[in-house]
């Protein structure tokens, strides 16, 4: 009642045009904050550029790209970030020739083969294993895994890439899981059907009819699941050994470069070479994110094409 | 061998597989627990470290994780939840949008580290924020921003059409529409959203690295502006950069930070499973 009262009181038009005002600057200013991400993303791109090009005003980038030394606190300073990268490549090949076998394998489980307890199960392992942090699997690495290693393969020590990658695989499984399982999930029931009606196994099934047609979703996740890897810092900052070396063999230590951004920040004189070097390895890395994703978006489109 | 065979094997390496990624998280788990529930006294969790970070507690660390996380979701939630509503109410299949989407799949794929990095050049240097609370509240803000996004969407996209279209034929505007009938109804979602953005932040050790993280206070921080201690960075120090630190300390120190993410991460999955099944539309 009373607000019926507040309308007849005051002039309809004013009261039309106030509220048509509202809702332009409403719609305006959530239309600003909708773009939001484009802004943070651009800034990222922006400060990595601004810290990080500078360097290459003394440094040749292929000096630094190519560069098989990384003394940035000799005299003078020699910055090349091969042997990060060689750690980075290391430690991701080798956690991911364990975790995408793990992952898919995981997936095919839950979509097609567990029981339902199994099923909530094994769904909530995947969602806990995604929300422990890093830090904390470093930790567990460093004390656990790190012992075992080192016994194991009779080692000098257990903090190798190896024992990195183990950490880094178990890591990635959440991730290449739940997107293979969406992909296997997408495909078709009668594709199923069709495949069990003309006498298949179930296996068959699986492994001659849902994995080809889920393939792109499960190229997608393994990539989504190497770009997880690549941009972990905290477990091989603890548990990789921390030696900016090309490796001979997988048992070694090595640094990647999230790891040399994380310890070495810490000692840098801001915007000294140092500072820029770091930057400039950072502006590396997020080129790599950037192409990972690329490429799983990629992936994920021809699935929509070829489905 | 025979098909059925040859299943039988599949299947049992799949079952494998499964046991293989279920194992480990069990282990850690029972580890965390009956190495660190020892050490969890009103005393650990109350009181400062002791002994260049080798004995007492981590009560500091606990206050500036809190406020960190308080601080970076009170961020990430408004901005997020205003993105989500642009795309699903106002965007249509628009050259912006795709964009927007794409950065923000993006923005979900910048390693943590380099959020760290761009932390330190925008906030602490640039603008001058100094290494403080401020820095790495927002430098964590940015970083959960896509998972409150994603979350957001989802619980807006949840609400059924027939709602808007109701309210809207009833002569309310959109932004009326929007306020009180779709976001109420996306609401427990949304929550949802942000308790695994707090679960995410609170876990994160590379980004408050060279943006607020102290290695000790004596004193609890008075402003945005202070430095502070963090639960995953003193795991982390006292893991690694303090030889002879107490094992009480190491697992205490862990087994305080999984609960808190992992409690978080728990009700939020126990939220959105009951969320699901309540919606009779």
């Amino acid at each position: 009642m009373e607000r019926n009262a507040a309308i007849v009181k005051k002039p309809v038009g004013v009261k039309r045009k106030t509220a048509r005002y509202k809702e332009f600057a409403w719609e305006k200013s959530i239309a600003v904050l909708g773009s939001i991400s484009i802004v943070i993303l651009a800034l990222i791109f922006l400060f990595l550029v601004k810290d990080g090009i500078p360097l290459f005003r003394h440094v040749g980038v292929a000096e630094f790209l190519f560069g098989d030394t990384w003394r940035p606190i000799s005299e003078p300073p020699v910055f090349g970030i091969l042997p990060l990268i060689a750690g980075s490549i290391v430690v991701t090949l080798a956690a991911a020739a364990m975790s995408v076998p793990m992952g898919v394998g995981c997936a095919i489980y839950i979509a097609e083969i567990a029981d339902p307890r199994a099923k909530e199960f094994l769904k909530v392992v995947v969602e806990l294993i995604a929300g422990i942090p890093s830090v904390v699997l470093g930790f567990i690495g460093v004390l656990t895994l790190a012992p075992f290693v080192q016994e194991i393969f009779d080692l000098p020590t257990g903090l190798t890439a190896f024992t990195g990658a183990v950490v880094l695989a178990f890591m990635a499984v959440p991730t290449i899981a739940t997107i293979s399982e969406d992909a296997i999930y997408s495909v078709p029931r009668e594709y199923r059907e069709a495949s069990l009606a003309m006498g298949a196994t179930r296996w068959q099934t699986i492994y001659k009819v849902i994995i080809p047609a889920s393939s792109s979703g499960i190229l997608a996740a393994s990539l989504l699941g190497v770009g997880r890897v690549i941009g972990e810092t905290m477990v091989v900052m603890m548990v990789c050994g921390n030696a900016p070396v090309i490796p001979n063999t997988i048992f070694q230590p090595v640094r990647t470069m999230t790891a040399t951004i994380a310890a070495e920040m810490g000692e840098t004189v801001h915007g000294g070479d140092h500072y820029m070097a770091l930057f400039a390895v950072g502006l590396a890395l997020f080129a790599i994110s950037f192409a990972i994703n690329a490429a799983a978006s990629g992936a994920a489109r021809r699935r929509g094409a070829g489905a | 061998m025979s098909a059925k065979s040859s299943e039988r094997a599949a299947f049992l390496a799949l079952r494998i597989c499964g046991c293989a990624v279920a194992a480990p998280i069990l282990l850690i788990l029972g580890l965390l627990i009956v190495k660190g529930a020892p050490a969890l006294s009103a005393e650990f969790l109350l009181s400062a470290p002791r002994m260049g970070l080798k004995e007492g507690g981590i009560f500091p660390a606990i206050v500036g994780t809190v406020i960190l996380v308080a601080l970076a979701i009170s961020v990430a939630l408004p901005l997020g939840v205003a993105c989500a509503v642009y795309l699903n109410e106002y965007a249509g299949d628009s050259r912006l949008t795709r964009l927007i989407r794409l950065s923000i799949v993006n923005l979900a794929g910048v390693p943590s580290v380099v959020f760290g990095l761009f932390g330190l050049g925008l906030f602490v240097l640039f603008l001058k924020f100094g290494v403080s609370i401020l820095s790495g509240s927002l430098t964590l803000a940015f970083l959960i921003l896509p998972v409150v996004i994603t979350a957001s969407e989802e619980a807006l996209s949840s609400v059924p059409k027939s709602f808007s279209e109701a309210s809207l034929a009833l002569g309310a505007t959109k932004m009326q529409t929007i306020l009180r009938v779709v976001l109420p109804n996306a609401l427990p979602g949304m929550l949802t959203g942000a308790i695994l953005g707090v679960s995410r932040a609170a876990g994160e050790t590379a980004p408050i690295l060279f943006t607020v993280a102290a290695f000790y206070l004596p004193r609890l921080p008075s402003s945005i502006f202070d430095q502070a201690m963090a639960l995953p960075y003193h795991l982390y120090i006292v893991s690694t950069q303090v030889p002879g630190a107490s094992e009480t300390v190491k697992y205490g120190t862990a087994l305080v930070l999984v609960s808190l993410a992992f409690g978080l991460n728990l009700v939020a999955i126990i939220a959105r499973n009951r969320i699901r099944k309540q919606r009779k539309w």
